[in-house]
C-alpha cells in the first residue's frame, strides 16, 4: 500500500509574541505540525501491519520555510521519502490553491491508495485542505479518524464526531484526516534521525507541476489579524492563603456571583 | 433574486443560521433559502420555512442516507444552482466543516471555518475566527464570486418562529451514493457536560500534581456550584474526559465566573475563557499570564489556598 501523508509546517506557536496586538513571527521556528505527525504515526503502524508499503511525506509552502530541513523529522520517525512542492507563490495561498497543488503532486508522483492528513493545522485550523483534495481527486473522504484498520480491499475508520462515534468503510483509494486521539506520534532514535538525511527527497515548483496560481486568484481578504483586546481588573489579592481566601469570597460576594 | 443559502444537519443550527441570515440578506437585498436533506429532513423544512427562508429545497433522496459529505456536498451544490445561491452558510460542526470545504471546492469558492463572529460591513460578510492557534482573531472576507462559510453553532441567538412560513420544495437532484457506508453509529460517552452552557467553571490545569489531587478542584466546584473544566494538557494525561476540555481544541465557555486552579494560562486554553464575565486565578508563579486574564488573582500554591477557600465558602 502507498501512503501519502500531507504534512503542514507552521510556526512554533508556543514562541510567537504579540506586540500592540500584532503576532510577531520574526525569528519564530517552523515545525511539523501535531496533527501531521499524528497522521504519520498512524501511516506507519498500517505499514508495519501490512508488513510493507511505502509512505511519502507531502508538503506544500512557500520556498523560504525551510521545508526539507523540518520534514527530516517526519523522514526520521519513519516516512520512506519526502515530496516537496516550494514556491514563492505559495505565501499565504489560500486552501484552495494548497490543495490544488497537493492533487497534483499526488498524481505527477503516481498516485496513492490513501491519502492522510492531519483533521486541521496548528496555525489556523481551518481544516479545508483535505477535502479539497478529496474533491479534486474525486475521491471518497472521511474526517476526523480515530482508528484506522485495513478491511479486505479497503479501509475501516472508527471516526470521532461532534455527538457520536461513527464506524465508516471505505474503498481505496480515500482521503482520511486524524484527530490526536488517533496514537501518539513516536520520538525518532539517534540512529534514525542520522539515516533520515539519506531518504530521498522530490523537489517540484509550481511550473513543474503546470499550476499557475495567479490563474486560480485569491479566494479571501484579510482585513486584520490581531489579538483580542481583554479588559480586566486584575486586582491581585495579598496575604497568606487564609486571608487570600477570606478576600477573594468577599469579592465574589460584592461582584454579585455569591450569596451573603 | 440571489440567495444566501443555509444548511446544517443539527437542526437547531439551521434554524439559528436561518433566522440569522434573514438579517444579513435585508442588509445585502438578497433572498433566503434553507436545505433540508436526509430521511427525517421533512420536520426539519417547515421550522426552516418558519425561521425565515423564503424558500426550502426538500429532498429525501435515498443516496443521502448516512449524510455521507461527497454526497451532501454534491446535492447542495445542484441547490445553489436551483436557488442561484451567492453564499452559503454551514453550521461548522465536524461534519459541516468538512462539508463546507469539498462543497466550495465544487463551486470554485472562498471558504471560512469555525466562524465566531459574523457581520455585514461595506455591502460583504465579514467572518471572524480565530487565527494563529488563538493568538489573533482574524476578519475575513471572501472574494470569489460564491462564498461559502462555516459558521460555529450558537454563534448566534436562535429567533423565534415567525408567521408567513416560507414556500417548501423538492428538487429532484442527480445524486450517486458515497462509496463510504456505516457500519456503526454510537452515542458518545460522557456528553452530559456541556460546559458551552455551563454558568461557573473551576478549571483545572497541570498545578495539580497528581490524579487523586483533583479531589481539590471537584470540592471547590461543589462548594461554588460550579462545573468542572480543564486543561488539554489534564485530559492528554487521561485525568479527565475530552468533553471537560476547555480552548482551542475543546469547549469556549462563557460563564459568570470562572475560577482557574494550576493552570498558567497558554492562549490554547484562554480562548476558551475568555468570554467569562468574572475570571479568578489560582497560582504558584507570579508570573503566569493567566493573571494578565484575571479580574482577582492569587499567588500561592494551591495545595494551601484551595482547603481554605473550601472552608470560607461552606462557614
Amino acid at each position: 500500500m502507498k501512503i501519502v501523508v500531507c504534512v503542514k509546517t507552521n510556526p512554533d506557536l508556543q514562541m510567537v509574541r504579540i506586540k500592540n496586538r500584532e503576532p510577531v513571527l520574526e525569528a519564530v521556528p517552523y515545525k511539523v505540525g501535531d496533527l501531521e505527525k499524528n497522521a504519520i504515526e498512524a501511516a506507519i503502524q498500517l505499514r508495519d501491519a501490512a508488513g510493507g508499503g511505502q509512505i511519502v511525506a507531502l508538503s506544500v509552502a512557500e520556498a523560504n520555510r525551510k521545508i526539507k530541513e523540518t520534514l527530516k523529522e517526519v523522514l526520521a520517525m519513519g516516512a520512506d521519502e519526502a515530496v516537496v512542492v516550494a514556491d514563492a507563490a505559495l505565501e499565504s495561498a489560500d486552501p484552495g490553491a494548497v490543495a490544488l497543488a497537493i492533487a497534483k503532486a499526488v498524481e505527477l508522483s503516481g498516485g496513492c491508495d490513501l491519502l492522510l492528513f492531519g483533521e486541521g493545522s496548528t496555525d489556523n485550523y481551518s481544516g479545508q485542505v483535505g477535502s479539497r483534495t478529496a474533491e479534486l481527486l474525486g475521491l471518497p473522504q472521511i474526517g476526523y479518524a480515530r482508528k484506522i484498520t485495513v478491511a479486505g480491499a479497503g479501509i475501516q475508520v472508527e471516526r470521532s464526531m461532534d455527538e457520536m462515534t461513527e464506524t465508516l468503510e471505505a474503498p481505496l483509494p480515500a482521503v482520511v484526516t486524524v484527530v490526536s486521539e488517533i496514537n501518539e506520534p513516536r520520538i525518532p532514535s539517534l540512529m534514525n534521525i542520522m539515516k533520515a538525511g539519506k531518504k530521498p527527497v522530490t523537489e517540484y515548483t509550481l511550473a513543474d507541476l503546470g499550476l499557475d496560481l495567479a490563474a486560480v486568484g485569491p479566494q479571501r481578504d484579510v482585513l486584520s489579524n490581531l489579538a483580542e483586546e481583554q479588559d480586566r481588573k486584575r486586582i491581585m489579592l495579598q496575604g497568606g492563603a487564609a486571608e487570600q481566601a477570606e478576600a477573594l469570597a468577599n469579592a465574589l460576594i460584592k461582584e454579585g456571583v455569591l450569596e451573603r | 433574486m440571489a440567495d444566501i443559502l443555509v444548511y446544517s444537519e443539527k437542526r437547531d443550527t439551521a434554524r439559528e443560521l436561518t433566522f440569522k441570515a434573514k438579517e444579513f440578506a435585508g442588509a445585502l437585498g438578497l433572498g433566503v433559502s434553507a436545505a433540508a436533506l436526509g430521511a427525517s429532513a421533512r420536520e426539519a423544512a417547515a421550522e426552516l420555512g418558519a425561521h425565515g427562508a423564503d424558500t426550502v429545497y426538500l429532498s429525501e433522496d435515498p443516496a443521502l442516507e448516512g449524510l455521507q459529505t461527497d454526497v451532501v456536498a454534491e446535492a447542495l451544490a445542484q441547490i445553489v444552482h436551483a436557488a442561484e445561491a451567492t453564499c452559503v452558510l454551514v453550521g461548522s460542526t465536524r461534519r459541516g466543516k468538512e462539508l463546507a470545504s469539498r462543497l466550495a471546492q465544487k463551486l470554485g469558492a472562498g471558504c471560512v471555518t469555525d466562524v465566531g463572529s459574523m457581520a455585514v460591513e461595506d455591502g460583504a460578510l465579514v467572518a471572524g475566527r480565530y487565527a494563529f492557534g488563538g493568538n489573533t482573531v482574524a476578519r475575513e472576507t471572501v472574494i470569489t464570486a460564491a462564498k461559502v462559510f462555516a459558521v460555529m453553532p450558537k454563534a448566534f441567538e436562535i429567533g423565534a418562529p415567525v408567521s408567513g412560513a416560507g414556500a417548501v420544495v423538492t428538487p429532484s437532484l442527480e445524486l450517486t451514493p458515497s462509496a463510504v457506508t456505516v457500519v456503526d453509529r454510537r452515542p458518545k460517552e460522557g456528553q452530559a457536560v456541556d460546559l458551552a452552557a455551563a454558568n461557573r467553571i473551576v478549571g483545572m490545569g497541570r498545578g495539580f500534581d497528581k490524579r487523586e489531587d483533583l479531589a481539590l478542584g471537584e470540592q471547590l466546584a461543589d462548594a461554588l456550584k460550579a462545573e468542572l473544566g480543564a486543561t488539554k494538557g489534564i485530559a492528554d494525561f487521561q485525568w479527565v474526559s475530552e468533553d471537560r476540555v476547555i480552548g482551542l481544541s475543546g469547549a469556549k465557555t462563557s460563564p459568570e465566573l470562572y475560577v482557574a486552579v494550576g493552570i498558567s494560562g497558554q492562549i490554547q486554553h484562554t480562548v476558551g475563557i475568555s468570554s467569562a464575565k468574572l475570571i479568578v486565578a489560582v497560582n504558584k508563579d507570579k508570573d503566569a499570564p493567566i493573571f494578565q486574564l484575571a479580574d482577582y488573582g492569587i499567588v500561592g500554591n494551591l495545595y494551601d489556598v484551595l482547603p481554605a477557600l473550601i472552608e470560607k465558602l461552606k462557614a
